[in-house]
């Protein structure tokens, strides 16, 4: 059967993120030839709303207001529940970032429909929706459907892939005034940590240091490599717990839960509820002092040494091949 | 202030999962507060702790999990609830859990509910924000810092990396996040206390709901394990060698450089 899907595209720091473009293909996916209709929040949409269609959205809704130039519970839900009702639309499909995992709860409970989180596969060869999802982390998996009303779910970053952008496609992008009052919490300061701007959750290659690291300075040499690489930091848990690090870039079981094309782990022990955040990475490197650290068990390719030798190393030799 | 904190039970993050016929094996495994939920019982504390009031820990669950609510008490909770799901048949969902939260929530009188981000069995995230949007609550998620002056309230939440400061008011439900907080142990004298406190189990049946009407609205097909990882290759020879081979294997076998 042919669905009419909804998707939100995901505007940070003025830029449409890749997450947009994988919801779409989500979409497409259980769509089956219905129409996709993208959804964008904020100011200076066009561009974005250009790009969407390249890759696959039929029609954009841009819905231009100041209130929505960053993300806010309140704001977002009346937005999106004025669109939902104009387009009654029979699924939505959100990325499970900061913002979906915020929104579409709450955007659930409202429509009293159920939602599968974190989704990280779909099939839809008999018509019916089935979705994959990690359960305990990535320890296991889980094959869902949705017994009864619209289809609803969030995508992880990284899983699902974009379908290839095509310049000659043409849709049509209508703006939508929405009535926004009684919003209740206000943004005073968003103040920016990730330096580069490379996020965990989207990193296409990770650098994770461990307690090998040591210390805060410790981290240098891996910053230095994961600079060269375009790459995100990560830690262990044993990392953020000795306060090297911040635990915004814990992984893990009890941290974030990542699945880059590259995982390079640099005096990880690998507990298990480490392997639970990353082990699902497609290449993993461990780097670390003990032959018998559990990590080697995960990682296809192992180095047994000292980081503080073996990553500068590595640093220069990368430099030596990306240039 | 009448603060809730609402708990989940979980698997020990460190047990291995074990599935027999699409089942989660739960014999001989060690269940514990899910980790995100002992920073919200440990900010209830200190917000009580500051402003008066009670804190109350309320689980949907069965009775095994009087074992968590007792450890929470240990903490320094006023009280718990359990509400008692036993009897209902078939899938619970993440529906169905709020529901039954939300129609114990509904005659309450509500300054905060405190949750965990997620819990680390399913991970979803679903129950915090479902409750609020069922209680017509405000809610912000990911906090790492929240400080309460009368009815207003300011956060700090942790966004992808970034910090976001924001400020809300009263009535509140937060989801919490590490960095927010160091969370206590029971203390010895806090774990004889719990033994007195009040531990309530109310039957879902004596909620003003209907069993129909919290039928779980998805269902779970199938259970099962990733495929084992190949034992990987240690590299072997001089390090300056070795690291050259691998960055020849990253770029050339696995090309993801």
């Amino acid at each position: 059967m042919t669905r009419k899907m909804l998707v939100v595209g995901e505007v940070k720091d003025n830029t449409l993120r890749h997450v947009s473009f994988e919801t779409i293909a989500a979409a497409m996916n259980i769509a089956d030839g219905g129409e996709i209709v993208g959804v964008l929040f904020g100011e200076n949409l066009t561009s974005h709303a250009k790009a969407m269609i390249h890759y696959g959205a039929d029609r954009i809704i841009t819905v231009e207001r100041e209130e929505l130039a960053d993300y806010t519970t309140d704001a977002y839900s009346q937005a999106f529940l004025q669109v939902y009702e104009q387009e009654k639309p029979n699924g939505i499909i959100l990325a499970h970032t900061s913002v979906g995992k915020d929104l579409a709860p709450r955007l659930a409970a409202k429509l009293n429909n159920g939602l599968v989180s974190d989704v990280v596969a779909i099939e839809n060869d008999s018509g019916t929706p089935v979705f994959t999802r990690p359960i305990y982390s990535g320890k296991a998996f889980e094959k869902k459907i949705m017994e009864e009303g619209i289809i609803f779910a969030t995508i992880r970053p990284n899983n699902i892939p974009a379908r290839t952008e095509d310049l000659s496609r043409t849709g049509t992008i209508t703006s939508m005034d929405v009535e926004l009052k009684d919003l209740r919490t206000t943004i005073k300061e968003v103040v920016k940590k990730t330096t580069d701007g490379v996020d965990l959750a989207e990193a296409n290659i990770i650098v994770a240091g461990g307690r090998g690291v040591k210390s805060a300075e410790g981290f240098k040499p891996l910053e230095q490599l994961a600079d060269v690489l375009g790459a995100a930091i990560g830690a262990s848990r044993g990392a953020c717990d000795a306060e090297y690090c911040e635990y915004s870039l814990q992984i893990g079981q009890t941290g974030k839960v990542v699945t880059p094309d590259l995982y390079i782990a640099a005096g990880i022990s690998g507990a298990i509820q480490h392997l639970a955040g990353m082990s699902n990475a497609k290449v993993i490197v461990a780097i670390n002092k003990d032959p018998e650290a559990p990590i080697f068990d995960v990682a296809d390719y192992g180095i047994v040494g000292d980081l503080f030798e073996v990553i500068p190393m590595l640093t220069e030799e990368c430099k030596n091949v990306t240039t | 202030m009448n603060i809730f904190v609402i708990m989940k039970r979980t698997f020990d993050t460190e047990e291995k999962v074990v599935i027999e016929n699409g089942s989660i094996d739960e014999e001989d495994v060690e269940f514990i507060i899910n980790p995100y939920d002992e920073y919200a019982l440990e900010e209830a504390i200190v917000l009580r702790d500051k402003h008066d009031g009670t804190v109350t820990v309320v689980t949907v669950g069965e009775e095994e999990a009087e074992k968590e609510l007792r450890t929470a008490l240990a903490m320094g909770v006023d009280q718990a609830v359990l509400l008692d799901i036993e009897e209902l048949e078939g899938e619970v969902d993440h529906y169905s859990v709020s529901e039954v939260l939300a129609a114990y929530f509904i005659d309450k009188e509500i300054d905060i509910i405190l949750g965990g981000n997620v819990a680390v069995d399913d991970g979803s995230g679903q129950v915090a924000p479902r409750v609020a949007e069922k209680l017509g609550i405000n809610q912000v998620t990911t906090i790492t810092k929240i400080e309460v002056e009368d009815r207003d309230v300011k956060i700090e939440r942790e966004v992808e990396g970034d910090v976001e400061y924001v400020e809300a008011s009263l009535p509140l439900v937060v989801t919490c996040q590490q960095g927010l907080n160091e969370p206590r142990y029971p203390s010895l004298p806090g774990i004889m206390k719990a033994k007195k406190k009040p531990l309530e189990t109310i039957d879902v049946d004596e909620l003003d709901l209907d069993e129909k009407k919290i039928e779980a609205k998805t269902n779970t097909l199938d259970r099962f394990l990733p495929p084992e990882k190949q034992a990987g290759k240690v590299l072997q020879g001089e390090t300056k060698d070795q690291v050259r081979e691998l960055v020849g294997l990253l770029r050339n076998e696995s090309k993801v450089i």
